[in-house]
Formats: structure tokens, C-alpha cells, sequence
């Protein structure tokens, strides 16, 4: 089970919280403008990263607060995590398997 | 290749079975092929299979990071049915359901296709609806389906627990009576089997590192056994889909996950037919050494670790007991995770791609190893006519663009 260092609450067990995906994936600013490309692009594509990979994350039996969280996809760790607006922690130099 | 049969037992038997053949061989790989399948499981070997014998293309090489079968084709919980809601998915699932029925013929190996039925439970009133509805989707399909209420479904598996006053009653149940099990290290090993024989080159311990481009057309791959030339490359790379798709420069709207399952210690036969249920998140089977096989959802967040967090497991056993009170006390004896490849629309891609040449089988998700055949049978099609099969045009990449989802998380959901 992964700890999830919330920003508000501290460290927690995996079980108080809700994944959400990849992070920072902007709404888009203009939505009558946008190409189907561009919806199926913010709507479907992922990045899924192999390796450290930005995500968000819910405190739902905690705060009730989304965070991001900096995790490698292959090792499970966790370098750190943000609140939501603020920008990502640098990533460890030792990249594992991070493609 | 020898053919498999009682008198080819007998012959060994005469010499201590110490003069059997190797089922395939190790080439070295050769400086160019016609059509390079990325991935060694049960889907791109079929692939492989179906485009040497119904497509006559002999110039294939199979490359396999790993060793044959040793991803989700190995680590899945065997589950064969092809009971899907809507009309698209029905047709390439039934497709795949019967050439399972002629496959240990076809390719002269025992996948042990065990059709024992699959029941998939109903909890709830809503869920009674939705298997009703399914049923007579499926039966204007062509499919198998029955409708079974909570008496039908005690007859049908006596050690259930149909209590009324359980958390979640079992209300009734859908039954396909051809669905059940199969062998899942076999299938990988008939296939690599039957498409060596026919000349295919199955090169084991090659990963690939790169997809060579020239002008928009794929020219061959980079592997860590040295750069092999392809006219054609066939991706099924299952939980890696997007590592390869990022070589080409291709976006996929696929998210890798571990889905954990798990076996118990061998008991006596307890269990002739295959449970799942959506709604409490098990299904369960028994296997011929007698180990119950279960399974249940993914794990929420993206991993390629292939382990999974401990109290999704927690919550399978405990739905499970809630079932089968009668497993109390069966002690678990292992348990594992795979990578698998889910899409926002619960069904698969088989899909041409923005690059020439280039070509995808993926996100099959939860629930590929049911479809091993008939996934490989379309995307032979679809590698060889270089234009997909009918079965299999509505799973194109570009139905993210065009909305023409189909939404199949009710007959995916956990049920795999």
C-alpha cells in the first residue's frame, strides 16, 4: 500500500484516498474553438508515463482536498507532493526506469 | 513440426520421452522482415499465426522483451465468455469464442478449453435489469445467454450464498453455458508452436528501443539485439502500448494499471463453473490442480510495477467470503499482478495509426485473454489487407476524435 504525503493532513495510508490521473492537463481556455483532435487530445490521451509521473490525488476520508503527487510508476515512490496550482518539486537526478 | 497425437505419445513413450523435439525454435534474427509483431503474448503470437496461415505472409518475426507468454497471457485468470452488451463488441468477442471451440485442432495443442459456463451475478435491482437487458442482447447477437434467478443460480452453483439477508443478495444471474476456462501457458505455446512451423521467427529477449521513420513510414525497429528492417509493424504490446507509441510519436488514450489476482492452496473440486460478480468485485474459478483462481478490479493508479496494494486484495477476499462463507478457512497461496492496458471506453484498439505502416492492437485492458484468438484473427487482417477487418473497424484510433465510444465498463466492469 502506498503512504501519501497529503499537503494539509501528512502522511496517510492509500486507503484514505481517491486517484485522479494525470495532472496538469488544462481545461481548455476556449471550448467552441477547439478541433475534434484537440478534444479527443484533452479528453483521452494520456501520457502514462513509465517512470516519475505527475498525478493527482483526492484526500477523501482526510481533508477532502486534491493534490499532486510526484510518484515513479515503476519503483512506487513517491519523491513529494503539491497543492494543486503550485509547480511540480524537481525530479530526483536518479531516473530509474523513467522513459 | 511433429504432429501431436496418441501414436506420437506411444512412440516417445518407447524411448522415455527423452527424444521430443524443441515446440519452436530460437533464430537469430534475420536483417529484414515483412511484418514485425512487437510483443511475444498470447495476442501478437496468434497475430503471427493467423497472418502466416490465413494471409500467406512467411517473413514474420515476433520479438519478445521477455520470455514467451510471461505477461498478462501468464498472469490473467483464464476466463473465456464473450457475453458483451453491444453489437460491435459481441461480434468480435463471439468471433474469438469460436475459434477458442476449434483452436486445440487448429493448432494441434491442448489449450483445455473447459466450457463449464460463466455466471455473472446480480446484486441489486439495477443490476437485474442490466443482465436482463444483456441477455437479450446477447441472444439477438447470436450469442449464448440465459437468465437465471437466485434458485436458478443455487442450482446451478450449490456452495453460493443466495441468503436474502446477506449485504448484497444475490438476486439472479446471467449464464453463458460456453464460456468457461482455459489453459493460458498453453495458448502462448500452441501459437508460438503452429507459427513456427510455419516459418515465423520468434525471437525471445529482445526489447525494443525504437521505431525507425522515413518520411511518415515506419522502416524497421531498434532492439537490443540490433536494428531488424520491417515493411510493416504490428504493436501489441499490451500494458506498453504507450512506451512503443512514444517512439513513433504517437499519442494513445490508454493508462496502464496492475490488476492482482491470486490462487489458493489446491483443494478438492468445489466449483465446476466460473462466478464473477461486478458489484462485489470477485470471480472465482477452480483450476484442474484445484487451486481456486480469483481476481477483481485494478488498482486505481498508473503503475508498469506489475504488484498491486495489498487492500484491493483485502476487498476481493472479503467479497468473496461473502459469497462462498464456505472458503473461510482456504489459506491463499500466492499472488501476482500484471499490467494491463485500459481505455476510457472499456474496449480495445485495433487500429491503423498516423504513421504508415504502423500498426496498433491494444487496450484490451482487463479482459484480453478471452479474446487471444479473435483479437489476433483481425489484427492478421488488418496487418495483411493493411485495412481493418469489419469485425474490427469500429475498435479504430480514431474513434476518440469521432465519439464513437462503445461502452462496454457494464459487461468489462471487473468481470474480465
Amino acid at each position: 500500500m502506498l503512504n501519501i504525503d497529503c499537503p494539509w493532513c501528512g502522511k496517510r495510508h492509500e486507503t484514505e484516498f481517491h486517484y485522479g490521473g494525470e495532472a496538469h492537463i488544462a481545461r481548455p481556455e476556449d471550448p467552441a474553438k477547439l478541433e475534434d483532435t484537440e478534444w479527443a487530445e484533452f479528453l483521452f490521451m494520456r501520457t502514462n508515463t513509465k517512470g516519475y509521473f505527475a498525478e493527482r490525488w483526492l484526500h477523501s476520508h482526510g481533508c477532502r482536498r486534491w493534490f499532486n503527487v510526484i510518484r515513479n510508476t515503476v519503483t512506487h515512490d513517491i519523491v513529494g507532493s503539491y497543492k494543486m496550482g503550485e509547480k511540480p518539486p524537481k525530479l530526483p537526478k536518479r531516473t530509474g526506469d523513467a522513459k | 513440426m511433429v504432429k501431436y497425437s496418441i501414436f506420437t505419445i506411444a512412440r516417445n513413450a518407447l524411448t522415455g520421452h527423452q527424444n521430443w523435439p524443441k515446440q519452436w525454435r530460437s533464430p537469430e534474427p534475420k536483417p529484414e522482415y515483412d511484418v514485425i509483431i512487437i510483443g511475444g503474448g498470447g495476442h501478437g503470437l496468434a497475430t503471427a499465426y493467423y497472418l502466416a496461415k490465413e494471409h500467406g505472409v512467411r517473413n514474420i518475426a515476433v520479438l519478445e522483451k521477455g520470455w514467451l507468454g510471461g505477461g498478462n497471457t501468464a498472469r490473467n485468470t483464464t476466463i473465456v465468455r464473450s457475453n458483451y452488451l453491444w453489437d460491435e463488441s459481441a461480434a468480435i468477442y463471439e468471433k474469438s469464442l469460436q475459434l477458442w471451440e476449434g483452436l486445440s485442432q487448429d493448432i494441434n495443442y491442448n489449450v483445455m478449453l473447459s466450457q463449464r459456463g460463466v455466471l455473472n451475478l446480480a446484486h441489486s435491482l439495477g443490476d437485474v435489469r442490466e443482465g436482463v437487458r444483456r441477455v437479450n442482447a446477447n441472444r439477438l447477437n447470436g450469442v449464448d445467454a440465459e437468465w437465471l434467478d437466485a434458485e436458478g443460480v443455487k442450482n446451478f452453483c450449490p456452495i453460493i450464498n443466495i441468503s436474502k439477508s446477506a449485504r448484497h443478495p444475490v438476486l439472479g444471474a446471467t449464464l453463458q453455458r460456453r464460456g468457461g476456462v482455459a489453459r493460458h501457458d498453453s495458448v502462448a505455446w500452441g501459437y508460438a508452436r503452429a507459427a513456427d512451423a510455419l516459418g515465423v521467427d520468434i525471437i525471445q529477449n529482445c526489447e525494443v528501443t525504437g521505431i525507425k521513420r522515413e518520411g511518415g513510414k515506419v522502416t524497421g525497429v531498434e532492439t537490443t539485439r540490433g536494428d531488424i528492417a520491417a515493411k510493416k509493424i504490428g504493436v501489441v504490446a499490451a500494458g506498453h502500448s504507450s512506451v512503443i507509441a512514444e517512439m513513433a510519436g504517437i499519442r494513445l488514450p490508454i493508462t496502464s494499471h496492475p490488476l492482482q489476482a491470486l490462487v489458493s492452496e489446491p483443494i478438492k473440486p468445489v466449483i465446476d463453473c466460473v462466478v464473477m460478480s461486478g458489484a462485489v468485485h470477485v470471480y472465482v474459478s477452480q483450476s484442474d490442480k484445484g487451486e481456486l483462481v480469483m481476481g477483481a478490479g485494478i488498482d486505481s493508479f498508473n503503475s508498469y510495477a506489475q504488484r498491486g496494494s495489498f487492500h484491493v486484495i483485502e476487498h476481493q477476499l472479503g467479497a468473496c467470503l461473502e459469497l462462498f462463507p464456505i472458503f473461510s478457512r482456504v489459506r491463499m497461496m500466492r499472488t501476482w499482478g500484471g499490467i494491463v492496458d485500459t481505455c476510457p471506453d472499456a474496449s480495445p484498439i485495433l487500429s491503423r495509426t498516423p504513421v504508415d505502416g504502423l500498426y496498433f492492437n491494444c487496450g484490451w485492458g482487463t479482459g484480453g485473454f478471452k479474446a487471444t484468438p479473435g483479437s489476433g484473427w483481425c489484427f492478421a487482417h488488418t496487418l495483411a489487407k493493411e485495412e481493418p477487418h469489419p469485425l474490427n473497424a469500429p475498435f479504430s484510433l480514431s474513434r476518440f476524435e469521432s465519439g464513437a465510444l462503445i461502452d462496454e465498463h457494464g459487461a468489462a466492469g471487473v468481470a474480465h
